[in-house]
């Protein structure tokens, strides 16, 4: 079997960025891979339900991926998804990617839609307790904490929300967060503040996770006065945003100090024929339909790069 | 009903022929929720390299899913899926919550050998 294959484009994700850059440039018949590290559809597959996208008066996150996963493929689009990227490397007329499977995929143009993920706390205990106490999902794991008392982490839209929504199974929810004021829409920090459930733990942060077989205990360090207590608690749900998925892209292609690559309105990077799309770019505004038109217009540049080079090369 | 592309487990009489008739099981148990969406997807894939091992889903909230929820290796689980892999019908291991593709491949090489790709 070949081990190193040359296409046009690579798109690098599969989120709705990617899979819509994927449709646009097999459509216009080039050859194209997207490689994606984590599962097709991206953050888009954990929308439950999706009913602001227009054409689709309500559908799953799951559902719409998949449709547009089928859309690309028919279109002769390749997808290799939960890879890991040992190696990539952007500068230079030929863009290659090395897969942790040791094949190596050259292409023409690249396109960078890695997208983001949920932000991990990154202290003592968090990864042996996840899923023995420890969540990220209040409608996923919600029901396993009814009658008892827990924690959440954050101070975003997200954690008060979430934090309201868990008081239909927990006794008590008290939340942590690292500053003295919340960053959440006002509506929703008068809600979680008139939760009679609710109690608030303000300029203080998670530092450490105990137990045994599950979560029995939490270190609570007070940031103003360097104080730490031992809390008893069942659970922790922690929402403390998101960060973008561009580690392995850093001192490659230029980004902003949170990590988001910087573009021009036609998606283009500092690199010529590398684009970029989607939550892993720096914007407002993340939702299906914003990262739908970034590899829309991702795509569309690329193909005209790729056109360019290709008269440049007859010339 | 879980929307995914895995065959699904219905009934625990469907559970136990499974287990009867099938050297090497994976069962999911979650809901169509994002810890279990990619557990899902990466089953999916490894159904075509693990020929092997037969994989199944379970949807959480069907109450016929006490044949998992019942089983002392998940006592303390509070994450789903609930990922249970059977050898002869014994469990060989249980997981909580996500999982990455490496972590699943690993209990799959080590319970079960490794694929045929």
């Amino acid at each position: 079997m070949e081990d190193k294959i040359h296409y046009d484009t690579i798109v690098i994700g599969a989120g709705p960025a990617g899979l819509t850059a994927g449709i646009y440039l097999s459509r216009a018949r080039l050859k194209t891979l997207i490689i994606s590290e984590g599962v097709v559809g991206g953050q888009m597959v954990l929308t439950h339900e999706i009913a602001n996208y227009p054409g689709v008066e309500s559908i799953s996150g799951y559902q719409l991926a998949n449709i547009m996963k089928k859309q690309a493929k028919s279109f002769g689009c390749e997808i290799k998804s939960n890879i890991k990227i040992d190696r990539i490397e952007l500068e230079g007329d030929i863009k290659r990617v090395t897969l942790s499977d040791g094949k190596e995929y050259t292409s023409d143009s690249i396109i960078l839609t890695s997208g983001g993920r949920s932000r991990t706390l990154g202290v003592p205990g968090e990864e042996k307790f996840k899923g023995r106490g420890i969540s990220y999902c209040a409608t996923c794991d919600g029901d396993f904490f009814t009658g008892k008392e827990i924690v959440v982490v954050g101070g975003g839209n997200s954690a008060l929300e979430e934090a309201v929504s868990l008081t239909k199974y927990a006794t008590k929810v008290t939340i942590v967060h690292q500053f003295d004021n919340f960053q959440a829409f006002e509506h929703a920090v008068q809600e979680a503040k008139s939760n009679p459930k609710i109690q608030f733990k303000m300029e203080s942060t998670v530092t450490a996770f105990y137990g045994e077989e599950k979560l029995e205990s939490v270190d609570i360090k007070n940031l103003k006065t360097g104080e730490t207590e031992n809390f008893k608690t069942d659970g922790t749900f922690i929402f403390i945003g998101y960060v973008p998925n561009t580690e392995f892209l850093k001192g490659k292609v230029e980004m902003n100090q949170w990590g988001e690559i910087i573009t021009g309105s036609d998606m283009s990077t500092n690199l010529p024929g590398v684009y970029a799309g989607g939550d892993s770019v720096t914007k407002r505004y993340r939702q299906v339909t914003t990262a739908v038109g970034d590899g829309t217009i991702a795509a569309l540049a690329a193909s005209n790069y790729l056109h360019n080079k290709r008269i440049a090369t007859l010339k | 009903m879980l929307y995914t592309n895995l065959k699904h487990i219905e009934s625990a009489t469907d559970h136990s022929k499974i287990l009867n008739e099938n050297e090497n099981v994976m069962v999911i148990c979650g809901r169509m929720g994002p810890m279990c969406i990619p557990v899902y997807e990466i089953a999916e894939e490894l159904e075509q390299e693990y020929k092997h091992v037969k994989f199944y889903d379970l949807e959480f909230d069907n109450p016929e899913s006490y044949v998992i929820r019942n089983l002392p290796e998940v006592r303390g689980f509070m994450g789903i899926p609930f990922t249970i892999y059977y050898k002869n019908g014994k469990v060989v291991k249980a997981t909580s919550s996500i999982q990455t593709r490496e972590q699943i491949t690993a209990i799959l090489d080590a319970e079960f050998g490794k694929s045929s790709k």
